[in-house]
């Protein structure tokens, strides 16, 4: 359950409108079901008030869509950033993937968000509404007469409960308490399966990754994955595919994904809320992480705007690939 | 699907090599001017620097059905370029580390400093490599037999 | 579709004796793209290179695979006779069947099948081969020397020798450096000024050099052999060009306690002065901080004294621009502040000097005219304490000093501790050090006349602590072979402080995009090598600004500077390397990842306009590579996420190519 109110935000977006601080404010608009809420741009206050949402499923992370929106609009934009947003904003501005004079930031404070995915474990399908209710959620479904109350804290996203962060690294205005940064319990996922051996590590990828169905949803969410042309839509790049012919996606795609972010992925978490496979793809993010603080010192992609990426960095004694195991050079 | 009817016997591996032009090309050259024998099974490449190495390679290799894949650049501090190394070591590092924990045999990935005078040691390291890629049997976690003619 | 000649050479039995090279040209013959191949006994005589002419003209063949020796080898042998034929030179690859098959191989049916394969490497590589060009850049014949220490002087004489254009800034008055404030030099103990003023004339007198002194470098731009800088010339309110250097000014102005820098502040200046009687260029300059007609309006006694009117105190501070094919840099050093350093009092006595201040202190035109003098009370010290390593060889990450060693300070103790002795026997001097470092063309025999000779007493340890007490400077201090504890006191410390860069280094390098290392010297394009070359072309180093050394050293460095300046401004054209980096704009995310890489400063960002599908302009920040500079090493295209970076001649999908045909 959100402490801020929907009130808050609208209140917020329709005063920089009036202003004229703004042109345009980018808000979760509301979807099919109310589970599925879109990102969305608001350019009227009667638009705001019919259709902008502010609830437990604002999962969506708005910096990527700036990179489009800064060129296609006129006049400067309206973010609401929750605190893990931020970062991944820092990291497109050190990438001078938008101009930062063209969007005003509000920082709002974030409770977590829930995963429709563990709601519906619970209420089973068929959801027609959902609706907050105190620290519960009630859930109605078109199969049962009385909704399901499911306590809110009980159904958080994995991402909410390991929640690295609720300190905004970068804001114009912030609405809500400022919190602070988390000692997250992560990385236990990683290290759980780095403790495996070699061949039952093969057999969890495997079974995790055979599911891929190629939707390309996780690099489309993605905030690191801004590219003009992806690599995998371009036929000249080596790693073209577009679909799930041969054993690619299993063996290849997601290293190459999570490669390609590697430094520059501030763990949003985004990539693993929209697979509707439900493969864990922020463990693949999460060790390049991991390793990361381990080899070169810790580093959070986005603490800081203009920060060298450690992929691109290096220091004349840093540790050499023969050492990563263990063993001596 | 066709079946890798090899047995175990006359199994031989595939490793490709990536050699930096200034430093680990000459060393395999240096290797061949004093007749230093290692096994053919060694493939390389010729790449004008380390840093030039993009992880994709590597992956290239494995999804094409190499056993190993051995990377050699100058010495860190001796590259030609200044600092192309010193990027290589970080990729490297990075995705060996990734391959590892995606199950894939650590023994199959190697970076090997090897400079220009270092012949007998381009000679020692490809040799080692090799049975240590040739122990583990074909790589049949990351090869994609639709990729095969 | 390419049209590819393969050619097997047997290298006499070099190759034939471990390959089957008929067999190897057989089932080449059949990979896709090759219309002909052939094998023959030696590729690299006029007889196969006439061949592989006759085959390019016969067969219209656009790539050729030679499958020979190391392209380390032949392949510019090869490119040349294919280019001679009328073929792009980079359409021809080699595929190393000797050094790397036939003779690290013994079976024959071994070696056969790895030159296939590596054959077959080479035909897929050249199947996506494009012809290449160099580019061609004009060079500016002008040079930039940026300092006018004896390593800037030097350079700058021995390009002017040359017959170039040179320039010299110099931020400070005069140009002379260091060097000018030295009183002699080791291991001959020359005076400085003998052997450095005569160069300073040269330099003024000499007509390709031009000195901007009282200047800085504000921007530079361009590359190698064109590069474009702004010089900022400090107004000194007085115009150059009318002063003759009489110095009557100097003598009229009221303002005389301004602390004088050339004497590190031991002494007084005017406000308008020339910094020593060689100062080159001799004239005044007007210090504003200090200057009464500046600060107030009252005053201009010294523009009613100079009888030709030089005096100007409207001037303001001048912008020129001028281009360059060459730059030097000749930044040179200063020693380290000592306020850190406490435990030798250097802050609370007046008699804790530094090695610099001890040199203008026995100098003849220093502030006591040569007779050493403790600065505190004007006796004579009759016990003089060095301590060497002030600041050198600290550890890592200590929160004062350097970690490196300063070179110098070992020969210029020994060299003060020998000239105190000999010009004042009654003086007892010590030594502390850590280690005596004298490597040098008769350095250690000076050394070790310092000690035999002269009985200077060196004692290997540190010095603890020195406390001023009573006029005197008690000093504790262990000696470590003897490994007992020493109190002296002393009549005067001197501390032989580490060198650093000077400041205006780092944001000079940033503005040439040279690099640096975490000491703020600047970095060679090889530390063997290329040891006078930054790794930006067109960028060259001279003196300490590289890392410490003496004059002997700095001499020889200038030299060598100059020589590859000269070697660059000789060149009407610089041919640019062909396999450079090139970014596909279309993809390019303007992510500045391959900037960051880029070791010579090779990419720039630009803003381009777009026109989009819908007709619409978008405007995006692109990368793009300067071909001039580019040394080709594709660091940048790995560092690419979108792919928009690649590499010439080593292209993604060509390497992608080989990967998958060794593979097959």
């Amino acid at each position: 359950m959100q402490k801020l109110t929907r009130g808050e935000l609208v209140r917020k977006a329709e005063e920089l409108l009036d202003n004229g601080e703004v042109k345009h404010v980018l808000g979760w608009r509301a979807g099919e079901f109310d589970y599925d809420l879109t990102p969305s741009v608001f350019d009227t206050k009667d638009d705001i008030e019919a259709n902008f949402r502010f609830d437990d499923f604002c999962g969506p992370n708005f910096s990527k869509y700036l990179v489009k929106k800064t060129r296609e609009l006129e006049g400067k934009i309206l973010v609401f950033l929750k605190p893990c947003d931020t970062y991944s904003f820092n990291e497109l501005l050190t990438e001078h993937r938008f101009d930062r004079e063209k969007v005003y930031v509000v920082g709002i404070e974030c409770s977590g968000m829930a995963d429709i995915f563990k709601i519906k474990e619970i209420a089973g399908e068929g959801i027609s509404k959902i609706e907050p209710d105190g620290e519960y959620l009630s859930v109605a479904s078109l199969y049962d007469d009385e909704p399901v109350k499911i306590k809110a804290s009980d159904v958080l996203e994995e991402r909410c409960i390991n929640c690295k962060s609720k300190k905004h690294v970068v804001y114009d205005e912030l609405l809500g308490e400022e919190g602070e940064e988390q000692d997250s319990g992560r990385f236990e996922e990683v290290e759980k399966l780095e403790k495996m051996t070699s061949e039952e590590r093969f057999g969890f990828w495997k079974k995790e990754l055979s599911r891929c169905i190629r939707c390309n949803a996780c690099r489309d969410v993605c905030p690191a994955c801004t590219c003009e042309k992806c690599v995998f839509d371009n036929p000249d790049s080596g790693t073209q595919n577009k679909s799930p012919a041969t054993t690619f996606e299993e063996q290849n795609f997601h290293i190459i994904r999570a490669y390609h972010v590697a430094g520059r992925c501030t763990d949003c978490g985004e990539c693993s809320r929209v697979c509707p496979q439900r493969i864990p793809l922020h463990l693949l993010n999460r060790k390049f992480i991991k390793d990361i603080d381990s080899f070169y010192g810790d580093y959070q992609a986005g603490q800081e705007a203009g920060q060298r990426n450690p992929l691109i960095d290096y220091t004349q004694n840093d540790i050499d690939p023969s050492e990563i195991f263990g063993g001596a050079k | 699907m066709q079946v890798n009817n090899d047995t175990e016997k006359d199994y031989k591996p595939l490793i490709v090599a990536f050699c930096c032009n200034w430093c680990s090309y000459a060393g395999a050259d240096l290797a061949g001017n004093n007749r230093l024998s290692y096994p053919a099974d060694v493939k390389i490449i010729r790449v004008p620097c380390s840093g030039r190495l993009n992880p994709l390679f590597v992956l290239r290799a494995f999804q094409r059905g190499a056993d190993g894949v051995i990377i050699c650049g100058c010495h860190p501090g001796d590259c030609h370029y200044t600092t192309g190394n010193y990027y290589t070591r970080r990729r490297m590092a990075l995705l060996f580390s990734m391959l590892d924990y995606l199950g894939i045999e650590r023994e199959r990935t190697k970076v090997a400093w090897i400079s220009a005078a270092e012949g007998q040691r381009f000679a020692e390291t490809m040799n080692e490599f090799t049975s240590q890629v040739a122990s583990l049997g074909k790589n049949k976690r990351l090869e994609d037999l639709r990729c095969k003619n | 579709m390419q049209r590819i000649g393969v050619f097997v050479c047997h290298c006499g039995t070099n190759i034939a004796g471990t390959v089957d090279v008929s067999q190897v040209a057989e089932a080449l013959s059949h990979e896709p793209g090759v219309v002909y191949s052939k094998d023959y006994t030696y590729m690299c005589s006029a007889t196969g290179q006439g061949m592989l002419k006759d085959a390019i003209r016969d067969y219209n063949l656009t790539g050729v695979v030679i499958c020979s020796c190391s392209p380390r080898m032949h392949e510019n042998t090869f490119r040349k006779a294919a280019e001679q034929a009328g073929l792009n030179p980079f359409m021809l690859e080699i595929a190393n069947i000797r050094e790397q098959c036939s003779w690290v191989h013994k079976d024959m049916a071994i070696g056969t099948a790895k030159a296939i394969v590596l054959g077959r490497a080479a035909v897929a590589k050249v199947n996506l081969n494009a012809p290449l060009t160099s580019g061609e850049t004009a060079v500016t014949k002008r040079a930039l020397v940026i300092g006018g220490g004896i390593a800037g002087i030097q350079t700058a004489l021995d390009i002017a020798d040359a017959g170039f254009p040179v320039d010299i800034v110099e931020k400070k008055p005069t140009i002379g450096g260091k060097m000018a404030q030295l009183d002699k030099t080791f291991p001959t103990l020359d005076c400085a000024a003998c052997i450095l003023t005569p160069k300073m004339v040269e330099a003024q007198q000499n007509e390709n050099i031009t000195i901007y002194s009282y200047s800085e470098v504000e921007d530079v731009k361009g590359f190698v052999g064109n590069f474009d800088v702004k010089i900022r010339r400090k107004a000194r309110y007085v115009d150059e060009t009318k002063c003759t250097g009489c110095g009557l000014c100097t003598e009229k102005c009221p303002m005389k306690k301004v602390p004088n820098e050339f004497n590190l502040g031991m002494d007084s200046r005017h406000a308008v002065y020339i910094p020593f009687a060689q100062a080159v260029p001799k004239v005044a300059t007007i210090d504003p901080n200090y200057c009464l007609k500046l600060k107030s309006g009252k005053c201009g006694l010294c523009s009613k004294v100079c009888s030709v009117g030089a005096i100007d105190y409207t001037q303001k501070d001048e912008i020129i621009e001028e281009k360059y094919g060459a730059i030097v840099v000749a930044t040179g050093y200063n020693p380290i502040s000592l306020d850190k350093f406490d435990e030798f009092a250097y802050s609370k006595s007046k008699d804790v000097i530094s090695s610099l201040e001890l040199e203008r202190l026995m100098n003849a035109a220093g502030p006591t005219g040569g007779t050493l003098l403790r600065p505190s009370d004007g006796t004579h010290p009759h016990t003089v304490v060095f301590v060497q390593c002030v600041g050198s060889r600290c550890e890592a990450n200590a929160e004062k000093g350097k970690e490196y060693c300063s070179k110098i300070c070992c020969m210029y103790t020994a060299k003060h501790a020998m000239l105190i002795r000999d010009k004042y026997p009654d003086t007892d001097v010590y030594v502390f050090y850590i280690d005596v470092r004298t490597p040098g063309k008769n350095f250690d025999e000076f050394y070790r006349r310092a000690v035999e000779q002269y009985g200077v007493h060196y004692i290997k340890g540190m010095v603890g602590k020195v406390t001023p007490e009573d006029g005197k400077l008690k000093v504790q201090a262990s000696d470590l072979l003897d490994n007992r504890q020493l109190k002296i006191d002393a009549d005067m410390v001197v501390l032989a402080a580490a060198i650093e860069p000077d400041k205006s280094a780092r944001p000079l390098a940033t503005m040439l995009t040279a690099s640096m290392d975490t000491n703020d010297f600047f970095t060679e394009a090889h530390p063997k090598l290329r040891p006078v070359e930054s790794p930006t072309a067109g960028v060259f180093l001279s003196g300490v600004c590289q890392g410490p050394k003496d004059i002997p050293e700095t001499v020889a460095q200038a030299g060598a500077a100059a020589s590859k300046a000269i070697g660059l401004l000789c060149k009407d054209k610089l041919k640019n390397n062909a396999c450079v980096a090139e970014s596909n704009e279309m993809m390019c995310n303007g992510c500045s990842q391959c900037e960051k890489v880029c070791a010579y400063g090779a990419i720039t960002y630009v803003d381009k306009e777009f026109r989009m599908p819908d007709r619409t302009t978008q405007v995006r920040r692109v990368a793009s590579v300067n071909p001039a500079v580019c040394q080709g090493c594709g660091a940048c295209a790995s560092a690419c996420p979108s792919g928009a970076m690649d590499l010439k001649g080593f292209k993604n999908d060509q390497i992608l190519a080989e990967v998958d045909a060794l593979c097959r």
